[in-house]
């Protein structure tokens, strides 16, 4: 019982207990989001510095919301306008603010690996809130935590994760997540954007939406990501729209109590109908709610340290 | 020494009765149930409020609200010397600004876990007071905090420990006066 580590880099080494724990944590802090005073002492005298290499909107947002209501004091350093645009290396920027004795290093970065990287080198706890195309472990504890309160568990449910996959470290970090907790994971998108070794993550894997998405229980949509693709990897976003986007007629192939999910930024009618989005089986904002939870969980849980 | 431990402290019909006497005790100050709230420290605070409530609700048919309260994150020994405990959820669906809220745990002790649970509530609203109750007072404090209402006060040595068991947990209604270190109770009698 309980989740010790230093860092949280993956959702792939992680135990289902480990994540089981995470999200019972996460369940604990949705409370102090909805009070009046939005502030509990847990983390007083902590300090944590966002590292942000890429740009981010909602999950530097978010980290910084939880922190705060937790009480640390924290920092936020972004690559435009910092040393790295002057030519500084990772590492020494790294050794920098280490000098500065911060608790905990929340680092986004292009690049796969680089929070490994990091945490192989610094005495502070590392979460990783994203490294290219490696994982996004944060997101999918959100994502599973949302699940878990619609369905109840995962235990044989069916979870489809629409768009491009190959390109997605959230896709990534919710196949693990989902995979050790019981759920059966089915991939769907234009073979340009499927990985071509989905056997190893045991996966199903189509380019038919409607067989993806016959009797889900999930429907997880994914943002095209054009900063991420060298060569473009479909015609038009309205031929995307045609045959990979979610609207209310191919969601009637789904359960009838389907979620649906998208971790956003969305780009409106591209991925996902505007009123598929804002309607009843839309559970995006829940995801959002529940982002602030699973961070304010999992800094706390690791600015407990490594017992002795 | 007069005793050997591990011995029962509060059994089943001794609970029962200091539950009444509590819920009496807190009605008599606050002259009835209204204006009154339960807030039970996790885990077995807040099943000893709801006895609390059913008992007053005995008295008058009053209705006094209840909550459940988790101090972990107010603790004073949150460090970074080892993992942090987990964090149980916190249930207070009734605005306390106003109420006279009885604080509800099963121990009193350091007094640290009350220091905790008054400035948890505080960030909840104003009450217009905060009345502490216990089932076992056991001495030994280190702030100056007491119980306002206590169901058993008992001389104990810092070794020892109070282990409290309740039906709810899928025991039965005791308390227990343990050697140090030890978890150990006798079998069913």
């Amino acid at each position: 019982m309980g989740f010790v580590a230093k860092d949280l880099i993956a959702i792939e080494p992680l135990e289902a207990a480990d994540i089981i724990a995470i999200l019972d944590t996460a369940e604990g802090f949705l409370d102090v989001s909805r009070r009046d005073v939005k502030k509990v002492p847990a983390l007083r005298g902590k300090t944590v510095v966002n590292l942000f290499f890429e740009p981010s909107t909602r999950t530097r947002v978010s980290f910084e919301i939880a922190e705060k209501r937790l009480s640390a004091d924290t920092i936020n350093f972004s690559s435009t306008g910092s040393s790295t645009s002057k030519g500084e290396t990772l590492l020494d920027t790294v050794k920098n603010i280490e000098a500065m004795a911060p608790d905990i290093l929340v680092i986004r970065h292009p690049a796969a690996g680089a929070a490994q990287f990091v945490a192989d080198r610094t005495s502070a706890a590392v979460i990783n809130a994203g490294d290219g195309r490696h994982e996004h472990p944060t997101q999918a504890l959100l994502d599973l935590m949302t699940i878990r309160q619609k369905k109840g568990g995962f235990d044989g449910l069916k979870v489809t994760i629409v768009g491009d996959i190959a390109n997605s470290r959230v896709a990534r970090s919710n196949i693990f997540g989902l995979n050790k907790l019981g759920a059966k994971v089915t991939l769907c998108g234009p073979g340009t954007m499927l990985p071509n070794k989905h056997e190893a993550l045991g996966v199903e894997v189509t380019s038919r939406l409607e067989a993806a998405l016959e009797g889900a229980d999930v429907v997880m949509a994914l943002r095209i990501q054009k900063e991420r693709q060298s060569t473009p990897t479909f015609p038009s976003d309205r031929e995307y729209a045609k045959y990979f986007g979610l609207n209310s007629q191919v969601i009637d192939l789904c359960e009838p109590d389907v979620i649906i999910m998208h971790p956003g930024p969305v780009n409106r009618g591209v991925e996902i109908s505007s009123n598929l989005l804002d309607g009843s089986r839309s559970v995006v904002l829940g995801q959002v709610e529940n982002g602030v939870a699973v961070r304010m969980a999992v800094v706390y849980l690791l600015a407990g340290g490594v017992a002795q | 020494m007069a005793d050997t431990l591990p011995k029962i402290i509060i059994d089943a019909k001794a609970m029962g009765r200091i539950v009444e006497r509590i819920a009496h005790q807190i009605f008599e100050e606050n002259g009835g149930s209204a204006d009154l709230a339960l807030v039970g420290v996790v885990t077995k605070g807040d099943l000893l409020a709801g006895r609390l409530h059913d008992a007053i609700k005995r008295i008058d048919g009053g209705d006094v609200p209840v909550g459940r309260l988790d101090i972990t994150l107010y603790r004073d020994d949150l460090s970074g010397a080892g993992p942090n405990p987990l964090v149980r959820r916190t249930e207070i669906p009734f605005d306390i600004t106003g109420l006279t809220v009885i604080l509800v745990d099963d121990v009193c002790y350091t007094g640290r876990t009350t220091r905790a649970a008054l400035d948890a509530l505080m960030d909840y609203g104003r009450p217009t007071a905060i009345r502490f109750a216990v089932l076992v007072d056991r001495g030994h404090r280190e702030l100056p905090i007491r119980p306002d209402y206590a169901g058993l006060e008992v001389v104990t040595r810092t070794e020892e420990r109070v282990k409290v068991e309740l039906a709810e947990l899928g025991g039965k209604d005791r308390v227990w006066l343990l050697e140090s270190g030890s978890d150990w109770v006798p079998g069913e009698e």
